[in-house]
């Protein structure tokens, strides 16, 4: 099924005559990223609001009350204007242009890295064939980040947790591939686009984790791996506030800070937007198929299958509507991710190694076997 | 600077398992061979760090995250209690008290009062002394809350830490309705309570026994037997029975060892002898139940449990009070006959002893103090080295050290 890219159809129909083609491309790039920007970073203020509400509310209390009014919603809005008010403090001792470049290697990463994820089916800036993988790597890429800054900072405490950044990232990034390989095998692409329209089916029968007994334990081993791998507590180690103080971000302050801040968030919903892709049907809703809804099929002149618009008259509101029950699967397992943040205690490293190597790594080989074994049996 | 247990050389050694990895120079000093050169770091933990529990410095020696060295320092709280002991009267002493284990300030209260009441000879009106046991111990309930609370807080979680202070700021309320301080209460006086208690006040503190021992359960279930926390905890830090006895180690963390000695049965004070003779409380040891004996998760077994032998205490003392009056009657300046006396109490932390001369005036001769805390403080350096950074957190928040204690 094709979808029309939505900015480009939108932009490119009131491009004004003698405007060259590049020039429409620029354009649409910059209001592309902008957009991107906004919204991840909305995004990522909503879920910083939600977590103090969640922690709030498993600890016996109300978390921000009054900011805004209702609720404190303007309270990530007020604590951003402070950041961005703050003095740029840079240590002394720091290695400057490493210090400046780690918040924006970080952030920029985790921008680039959600650039090839389809926010909405129309909703994408970079339709990739192996979207997975572009993610992945996108994602790993903010660890560059964290050790930059951790060295940068000239600090003992940001040097240990830089370190264990270092050693974590790359004890679970096998995992978190492989255990993404069980999905991938379900779905036959790499593709995201094409891997949450495979699921598309009434009372999400088709989701893949329902496809094959292989994939929940599978999707376990994913939201264990993603939690490492995004410095979530349990795994929370690179900052360990209660050992290494705030470990890599212990020197930085005002907007920088906020950067690593805001690129945890960005990273947790990035992983649980993968998550809601691959094992819990993407953009389907849990009750009915939105693309049967949305589009009615018939036969093309050629006898091939052609879709045109149906009970969603305006395709616009198809998008929003598929948009938002993605958003709202991957808001869930952010929140799950904060539930579990403010019920355990902290690991310690050697048993995150440990376990990333030992238990998590050789479990997800054999799902991954196992899930293969069975489509093969199947098939 | 410091010390490391462990001879460099033999550590060395053990490293480097490959064979050719070390020659022996002309000079005849051995010279080892290592793929990356790496270097001891060392690191101060504190004074201003989130783990230490106040403003205490450990000067740490380590090798990666390995620890090979600890040593504390101290005095960056010193307010010189014990100076101030010497130049101010009896009674006017009673609230510096309050400082130095501030979060047991009725227990210093009492502490100080029977050492002076040593040398007075006074007789203790008996609802007094009930009152002082109630307060005494829900003051304990309260302490270990907060050992609770900060140490999952040490190890990462952060909401016990919130529920602990739920019930500590009931307590801190009852506190309040009794004597009008929250934390530094001047309650107990020398010769008996300040004043009696608001109507209701019994009451009041026997419904929070009620409540406290269902929000208990939920202590236990959330973090004392949580997987990740025993694996954190158990076989961490332990102190056998022979460095426990060698350090003069008191409190839970002697417990925690396994050692039955508790002040408060042992050297049977104020109404504890028909405490123990009613068999009202136990004395909680550490087993080994996780893990070694006398490791961290013994020592928080011990304080957790004792919140619930503090109960018992309190159960008895409001099942037995009778009106009467809370104050022997003293002249308002009081002169102390001459002599010297130390009691030692059972602290939330340990015992804390008091040793006051008098020379028959109105200020004391000498005020010397035996801080639980500051002697169980002197045990990290034994026990840190060779665990990891992240267990000298845990280590140190098992010791539940006050700082305005150690240093007063």
């Amino acid at each position: 099924m094709e979808h029309g890219n939505l900015i480009h159809e939108l932009l490119g129909g009131v491009a004004p005559e003698g405007v060259p083609a590049w020039a429409i491309v620029l354009v649409t790039a910059v209001i592309g990223v902008s957009l991107l920007i906004g919204v991840v970073s909305v995004i990522a203020m909503f879920s910083v609001w939600l977590e103090r509400k969640v922690s709030g509310h498993i600890q016996c209390r109300y978390g921000p009350m009054y900011v805004g009014g209702w609720h404190g919603w303007a309270q990530s809005i007020a604590d951003g204007v402070k950041l961005l008010m703050k003095e740029d403090m840079i240590p002394l001792g720091a290695d400057r242009v490493l210090f400046v470049l780690a918040p924006a290697l970080v952030l920029g990463s985790i921008f680039g890295a959600m650039a090839a994820m389809p926010l909405a089916p129309g909703f994408y800036f970079a339709d990739i064939n192996l979207g997975v993988f572009f993610i992945l790597g996108m994602s790993a890429l903010t660890t560059i980040g964290v050790i930059m800054s951790g060295w940068a900072s000239n600090s003992k405490w940001s040097l240990y947790g830089a370190m264990r950044e270092a050693a974590q990232v790359v004890a679970y990034e096998i995992p978190l591939g492989i255990s993404l390989l069980a999905p991938l095998m379900v779905a036959g692409t790499f593709n995201l686009l094409e891997a949450s329209e495979a699921q598309s089916g009434w009372f999400g029968m088709k989701w893949f984790v329902f496809q094959n007994p292989f994939l929940i334990p599978a999707a376990i081993l994913f939201f264990v791996a993603a939690l490492a791998e995004t410095k979530r507590a349990p795994f929370d180690l690179p900052e360990a506030e209660s050992e290494l103080v705030a470990g890599f971000m212990t020197e930085y302050s005002g907007i920088r800070w906020s950067f690593f801040f805001m690129e945890e968030y960005a990273a947790m919903f990035l992983m649980s937007l993968v998550g809601a892709v691959f094992f819990f049907g993407g953009f389907e809703s849990p009750f009915t198929s939105l693309a049967e809804w949305a589009f009615v099929t018939e036969a093309g002149a050629d006898g091939s299958a052609l879709r045109t618009a149906g009970l969603f008259e305006l395709p616009l509101l198809y998008h929003v509507t598929a948009g938002t029950v993605l958003a709202a699967k991957a808001l869930f397992g952010v929140f799950l991710m904060m539930w579990v943040r403010w019920t355990v205690p902290r690991v310690r490293i050697d048993q995150v190694m440990t376990m990333g190597y030992k238990y998590l790594t050789p479990l997800a080989l054999v799902v991954v076997l196992f899930a293969g074994t069975w489509e093969w049996l199947l098939s | 600077m410091i010390e490391s247990n462990q001879d460099p050389a033999a550590a060395m050694s053990e490293r480097i398992t490959f064979p050719g990895a070390s020659r022996t120079l002309p000079t005849g000093e051995r010279e080892f061979m290592m793929d990356v050169r790496t270097a001891d770091l060392e690191i101060n933990m504190g004074p201003q760090h989130p783990a230490t529990h106040g403003v205490m410095r450990i000067l740490i020696r380590t090798d990666g995250e390995l620890i090979t060295g600890a040593q504390p320092h101290l005095g960056y709280l010193h307010r010189c209690a014990e100076k101030i002991g010497e130049n101010v009267e009896w009674l006017q002493y009673l609230p510096y008290t309050d400082r130095y284990d501030y979060l047991a300030a009725m227990n210093n209260n009492l502490g100080y009062s029977m050492a002076v009441e040593a040398l007075l000879g006074e007789e203790i009106p008996r609802r007094a002394q009930m009152l002082r046991t109630i307060c005494a111990e829900l003051n304990r309930i309260g302490s270990h809350l907060i050992a609770f609370g900060t140490y999952g807080l040490d190890l990462g979680a952060f909401t016990p830490f919130l529920y602990a202070f739920r019930e500590r700021e009931w307590m801190m309320a009852l506190f309040e309705k009794i004597c009008g301080a929250r934390l530094t209460y001047s309650y107990l006086r020398i010769g008996g309570v300040f004043n009696d208690t608001p109507p209701g006040w019994l009451q009041e503190v026997e419904h929070f026994c009620d409540v406290f021992e269902e929000k208990h359960k939920e202590y236990v279930d959330l973090l004392m037997m949580n997987h990740i926390f025993v694996k954190r905890t158990a076989d961490i830090g332990v102190i056998p029975v022979e460095m426990a006895l060698d350090f003069g180690l008191t409190g839970p963390m002697i417990r925690g060892s396994g050692i039955d000695f508790d002040l408060r049965r042992d050297t049977p004070y104020m109404l504890y002898g028909e405490l123990i003779d009613a068999g009202a409380f136990d004395v909680v040891l550490g087993s080994g139940a996780k893990g070694t004996l006398g490791d961290c998760w013994d020592r928080f077994y011990v304080r957790v449990m004792e919140m619930i032998e503090s109960i018992k205490i309190i159960r008895w003392c409001l099942g037995s009070i009778e009106p009467g009056p809370v104050i022997a009657a003293l002249p308002k300046v009081l002169k102390v006959p001459a002599g010297e006396a130390y009691v030692g109490i059972e602290n939330p932390r340990g015992e804390l002893g008091h040793f006051v001369v008098s020379d028959g005036g109105k200020v004391a001769r000498r005020v010397r103090v035996r801080g639980p805390s500051f002697c169980n403080l002197a045990v990290l350096e034994a026990i840190m080295p060779g665990t990891l950074l992240a267990d000298a957190v845990a280590i140190v928040g098992s010791t539940d050290v006050v700082i305005g204690e150690t240093d007063r």
